[in-house]
């Protein structure tokens, strides 16, 4: 079982839900990165999803684009990335860090060495948002053999012959986009993501993570009481933006702990649902 | 390469091209696809895309013998295939048509497009304007200072101009904001990509609109020459003019296939967008391909006098044929290209696209080491008027 697994295990047995914060490595300096890291654990987070900056972010919206550039001005590479989540491991050995980025710096480090080097980093699952499964078989055999999650994504538009394709590769969780659109979009339809769920659960066995439009705790919580796990990125990335540097760790911490009372409260008042087939 | 028959089902290239895209665009890729596959069995659907580029194009376009400029470079005679004479001035149009015919074929009265320089933007407005429909494209500010003119054109013809701030504000941000509009309005809107790039099926739909420039100089050759010329040379930015000529000689035995990337100031100087030559296979837009990348693999800016060549990656099907060593790939450099383009004013009372410009000077190159009786076939992909303001800068004269 590998770490992620055992998260989601743990929580369910709690009858709790997964909180997964996102932010950018390197953003708004390298420097601030870890510290950042542990202030979200402190905050209630189960797993952290950790951005590589990309010069090209397709998928993105304008607040992760930013942070994207703040991380690249300061010169963050893949390589720096990855000894961030070493130094961050140094104190904390349980929090799952799940790298999320585009194919490029990956296939320019070379795929083989790059998950050599993220399992000996500490990293726990690796989600490249421009490898949809058909492009993304070889590169999930490779993770898996380095013990790391290949975690995919599926949309509203996702067919169930994909939802099947995606569950025969993916493990840890599948990240389900909530909306039309690019990171940081509108408010999310709750009724119209709890509908595709319990489809995507009995396609893959693999816990479902709801990320894209989820900006505050009430949503946060109707969403704990659908899905596996609940995804927050750009209203993090604001707070950052919005905070001087050395606010930003305070900042960010009462945001998540708010995130995080709203979810257990609503997990707690349902009983949880199950991911497991 | 008689049974070329590239891409595959998946849209592979050998290695390369794919669909290297969030799972939010697939099922609009897959709509796309089959669509198309639709309309190219639909005889009513090719038979108005030919009528349109016949009546509203001006097809066929020429293949002109230029004698005067053959006769100074003293060697191979060079025929010109003059795409500079189609509507909007340049090859750009030829897709934009069969794009917008499948747009309105697939209901959705919304199209975008990206634009570097302008041109496919001006193409992808006028072909709005002409069948009703709303515009909008995406154009980094750092162009929109730059092309002035083009952005008026634009505006004239009622699409919506948008500018693009992230990034380097140039056409590769124009792209990627343009496909976040598609993801976000995918329900209603078709993405008209300028250029053989992007997710399948784009590269291979591209190319087959733009292959009618190939189609034409195969029989326009075989009448004015009685035979096919000993090599065809094309400009390469995203490479749509040169996959257009390309494609049909693919299976032509003993016709050389010459794409001519930006040198800017030099291959050395690291002031180009000469992907294939000085790049190496990487992933963006959608697919995998030759990319001017830094060691950490971000993408990085490039540079060339002309705003067309200006990007840093290229179709994957120019990567394929590069690795295939069915076409060969050179780089000329701006001052090259500014020779050509001059020569050819005075020479033969053409003013050529600084992108095509490219493409002639690799044939003042190449013309003096052959002999008189051999042809080099060179697409004249676009018309000048765009680059006066460029090219009078270059000579320090101000309007």
């Amino acid at each position: 079982m590998t770490t992620i697994q055992s998260v989601f295990e743990r929580l369910q047995a709690q009858g709790r839900k997964a909180l997964i914060p996102f932010i950018t490595a390197g953003d708004p300096d390298p420097a601030w990165t870890v510290p950042l890291l542990h202030a979200l654990v402190r905050a209630g987070a189960d797993i952290i999803e950790l951005g590589v900056p990309f010069s090209d972010p397709m998928a993105d919206g304008p607040t992760i684009q930013r942070a994207s550039e703040r991380a690249l001005a300061k010169g963050v590479s893949l390589r720096q990335v990855l000894e961030l989540v070493e130094s961050f491991r140094a104190d904390d050995q349980q929090t799952p860090i799940v790298l999320m980025g585009y194919a490029n710096p990956i296939e320019s480090m070379g795929v083989e060495v790059f998950a050599g080097a993220a399992c000996a980093a500490g990293v726990n699952g690796v989600l490249v948002v421009d490898y949809p499964p058909e492009e993304g078989i070889d590169f999930a055999r490779i993770l898996h053999r380095h013990a790391l999650d290949p975690i995919f994504l599926l949309a509203p538009t996702s067919s169930d012959a994909r939802i099947s394709q995606v569950g025969a590769l993916a493990s840890g969780y599948i990240y389900y986009v909530s909306l039309k659109g690019v990171t940081g979009s509108a408010a999310l339809d709750v009724a119209a993501v709890a509908a595709r769920i319990p489809e995507i659960r009995a396609r893959t066995g693999v816990p479902v993570g709801v990320g894209f439009g989820i900006r505050d705790a009430a949503t946060a919580a109707a969403v704990a009481g659908i899905a596996d796990a609940v995804v927050v990125g750009s209203r993090i990335i604001e707070e950052i933006e919005q905070s001087a540097p050395d606010q930003a760790c305070a900042k960010v911490l009462a945001l998540v702990a708010d995130i995080r009372r709203g979810m257990d409260a609503a997990t707690n008042a349902s009983g949880g649902t199950t991911w497991a087939r | 390469m008689n049974d070329y028959d590239l891409p595959d089902a998946r849209g592979h290239f050998g290695p390369y091209g794919g669909v290297f895209v969030a799972e939010t665009l697939i099922a609009a890729l897959d709509e796309l696809k089959e669509a198309y596959a639709a309309a190219q069995r639909d005889p009513q659907f090719v038979a108005e895309f030919n009528d349109e580029l016949k009546h509203y194009v001006g097809r066929p376009s020429p293949v002109y013998h230029a004698r005067r400029w053959s006769e100074a470079l003293g060697g191979a005679q060079i025929y010109l295939k003059r795409e500079d004479l189609n509507h909007t001035g340049a090859h750009k149009i030829n897709n934009c048509i069969g794009q917008a015919l499948l747009a309105r074929r697939m209901q959705k009265p919304r199209v975008i497009a990206e634009t570097g320089a302008g041109q496919h933007g001006v193409a992808t407005a006028t072909v709005a304007a002409r069948y009703g429909m709303e515009c909008v494209v995406y154009m980094g500010s750092e162009d929109i200072r730059r092309q002035a003119a083009n952005v008026y054109r634009m505006k004239l013809l009622g699409a919506v101009v948008v500018p693009v701030e992230s990034g380097s504000r140039t056409l590769k941000d124009a792209l990627n904001e343009a496909m976040r509009d598609w993801v976000t309005n995918v329900s209603d809107t078709f993405y008209i990509i300028g250029t053989v790039a992007g997710p399948h099926p784009y590269p291979m739909m591209v190319r087959d609109f733009q292959s009618i420039i190939g189609r034409e100089s195969i029989v326009q050759m075989q009448e004015q020459c009685g035979r096919q010329p000993d090599a065809v040379i094309a400009c390469v930015g995203g490479g749509s003019n040169a996959m257009g000529i390309f494609y049909p000689y693919i299976p032509v035995a003993g016709v050389r296939l010459i794409g001519v990337e930006a040198a800017g100031e030099g291959i050395a100087t690291g002031q180009h967008a000469a992907s294939l030559t000085a790049g190496r296979p990487g992933v963006l837009h959608g697919n995998r391909t030759y990319l001017l990348q830094d060691e950490n693999g971000q993408i990085t800016e490039t540079h060339s006098i002309s705003a067309g060549l200006d990007y840093p990656g290229v179709g994957p099907e120019h990567a394929w044929l590069k690795d295939s060593g069915r076409a060969e790939y050179v780089s000329i450099s701006d001052a090259e290209a500014l020779q050509a383009f001059h020569d050819l004013c005075r020479l033969e009372g053409i003013i050529p696209a600084l992108e095509s410009s490219h493409a002639l000077a690799y044939a003042t190159r190449l013309a003096p080491t052959l002999a008189k009786e051999q042809i080099l076939l060179v697409n004249l992909s676009g018309r000048g008027d765009k680059d006066m303001h460029t090219v009078a800068d270059q000579s320090g004269i101000t309007f």
